[in-house]
């Protein structure tokens, strides 16, 4: 096991998008990958796989990733192929735009929008908590199911159906994470999903150490 | 339904829809959050908030309690002097090295750079209690700068035959502070409310009357709040056995449950709370 861990191969940690960058490390940390830290003023170079964990509401999100245009050089370089892994509103960025904030453009490299949940008396908002996630297609990887922590009030509803690779049911099925090309994105928290989280970071990490 | 049908895009985007016949449109599960009151560098439990005695080592305890499958964690630092309040943060920094689970810290916390500093120590969320009844502001405040999703109000509540609060009270609830010493007059359903709406992502209902007491958890009021806010209220107080669990998710409607006494006198592991209330039909996370 440990072999295999240290095989994988150095990633990017971009800080630019607030919140959860300590719980992201920490769990690289345990499964033995090693990263280093990236942000607006030392943007990664796409030499090296990139994680963009985020937290907090879309258009400051936002705000912060155009800060010395580095959304701008974030595009080109994931454009070019780089892998990259979205997680929570790293994932809700990818798209075009977001009920969150309205007029605020996303990265766009990703048809599609970000909306909310619609709240009933059973479904509250946020979603806090673990829900189960589904395979909805033919994966490359063997994780079909398992129980992942989510915290969220918006998801991400993918233009491209086909974009999406597992479903979560909250109130409906809904887009739970997405892979098309160089771009995989959770919208669940796989560094506090206990085994299933790392299971499913390690996947990505041994596909992209290829 | 097949899957394929769902995906279909019958708008100009993808819609929700129900998976399938036999989904109830929800698959998020009820959350068992072992809590860990901590003084010291120790953890310790009383019964109605007195009487303390020590019960072992947090971080040993916080990673059993992942193992036996508890969803999340709380530490309650309960430390009655600065000297002792000072060790919770080496305690923050080691438990978050070794779990892989969400932890909330509450207890002390008075000000925003409280919150930051835990939350840089690696907390997934904070618990703010009487702090919040003296300064709503700070609701907000925390809020606003690290979002709602890591802002829990913890709620201490007793039953009062009469609310103080002059305005037509909602509830025959009271807010209790400092341990439980001291009543506020301040209707707790009506507090509840106002913290949502100060952007409170949790709520973190303990019944002062059921705390420690091992009688079941109190299912009147966690029934009240649950059903009336719309954010989830996590019940604490009062964990007899797997049948409380089973009464306040199923007859109460809680969005999750945290208990102390039950977990660390093993006398039920967290896993033997879970399958119980899977054999009874309440959605739960098994791994």
């Amino acid at each position: 096991m440990k072999t295999e861990e240290l095989n994988f191969a150095a990633v990017d940690l971009v800080t630019s998008a607030g919140g959860n960058v300590g719980s992201m490390s920490r769990c690289l940390t345990r499964l033995g990958v090693k990263f280093q830290t990236k942000g607006n003023f030392d943007p990664p170079s796409g030499e090296r796989p990139v994680i963009l964990p985020g937290v907090g509401a879309f258009g400051t999100v936002m705000a912060s990733l155009n800060e010395n245009k580095f959304s701008e050089r974030l595009k080109a370089m994931l454009k070019g192929g780089t892998p990259f892994l979205g997680v929570c509103v790293g994932m809700q960025v990818l798209f075009d735009e977001s009920e969150e904030a309205p007029g605020v453009s996303g990265l766009g490299l990703v048809s599609g929008k970000v909306v909310r949940y619609r709240a009933t008396r059973v479904h509250k908002v946020p979603q806090i908590g673990w829900n189960k996630i589904v395979a909805c297609r033919e994966m490359t990887g063997d994780i079909k199911e398992g129980f992942v922590y989510f915290v969220n009030s918006y998801y991400a509803c993918p233009r491209e159906p086909g974009a999406i690779s597992y479903l979560a049911d909250y109130g409906g099925a809904f887009c739970a994470a997405l892979q098309v090309g160089n771009f995989t994105a959770f919208q669940f928290h796989p560094e506090k999903s206990g085994d299933m989280g790392e299971r499913l970071l390690k996947e990505w990490l041994s596909n992209v150490s290829k | 339904m097949s899957q394929n049908k769902v995906l279909d895009r019958t708008g100009e985007f993808f819609e929700p829809l129900i998976l399938d016949e036999t989904s109830q449109g929800n698959g998020l599960c009820k959350r068992i959050i072992p809590c860990l009151d901590v003084a010291g560098g120790r953890t310790v439990k009383g019964v109605k908030f007195q009487n303390l005695r020590d019960v072992g080592d947090p971080v040993e305890l916080a990673v059993q309690y992942q193992e036996q499958g508890a969803d999340e964690l709380m530490f309650l630092d309960i430390s009655a002097t600065r000297e002792e309040r000072a060790t919770v943060y080496d305690l923050i920094r080691a438990v978050a090295d070794r779990l892989s689970i969400p932890f909330t810290v509450g207890g002390g916390i008075r000000t925003l750079d409280d919150v930051k500093r835990l939350l840089d120590c690696g907390a997934d969320k904070v618990s703010v209690n009487s702090a919040a009844v003296d300064r709503p502001a700070l609701v907000e405040e925390i809020a606003v700068a690290c979002g709602s999703q890591c802002c829990v109000v913890a709620i201490d509540a007793r039953a009062v035959s009469a609310v103080c609060e002059a305005e037509s009270p909602a509830s025959v609830y009271e807010v209790v502070v400092r341990g439980g010493t001291l009543g506020t007059g301040l209707d707790a359903f009506l507090w509840a409310k106002n913290c949502y709406e100060r952007g409170a992502g949790e709520v973190l209902l303990t019944s002062f009357d059921a705390d420690g007491t091992l009688s079941g958890f109190d299912l009147p009021m966690v029934s009240l709040f649950s059903s009336s806010l719309p954010i989830p209220v996590i019940a604490s107080g009062g964990a007899r056995d797997p049948g409380s669990f089973v009464d306040v998710f199923a007859a109460a409607g809680a969005d999750a449950a945290l208990a102390a006494s039950i977990f660390h006198d093993r006398v039920y592991s967290v896993a033997e709370v879970k399958a119980r209330l899977q054999e009874e039909g309440v959605k739960v996370r098994i791994c």
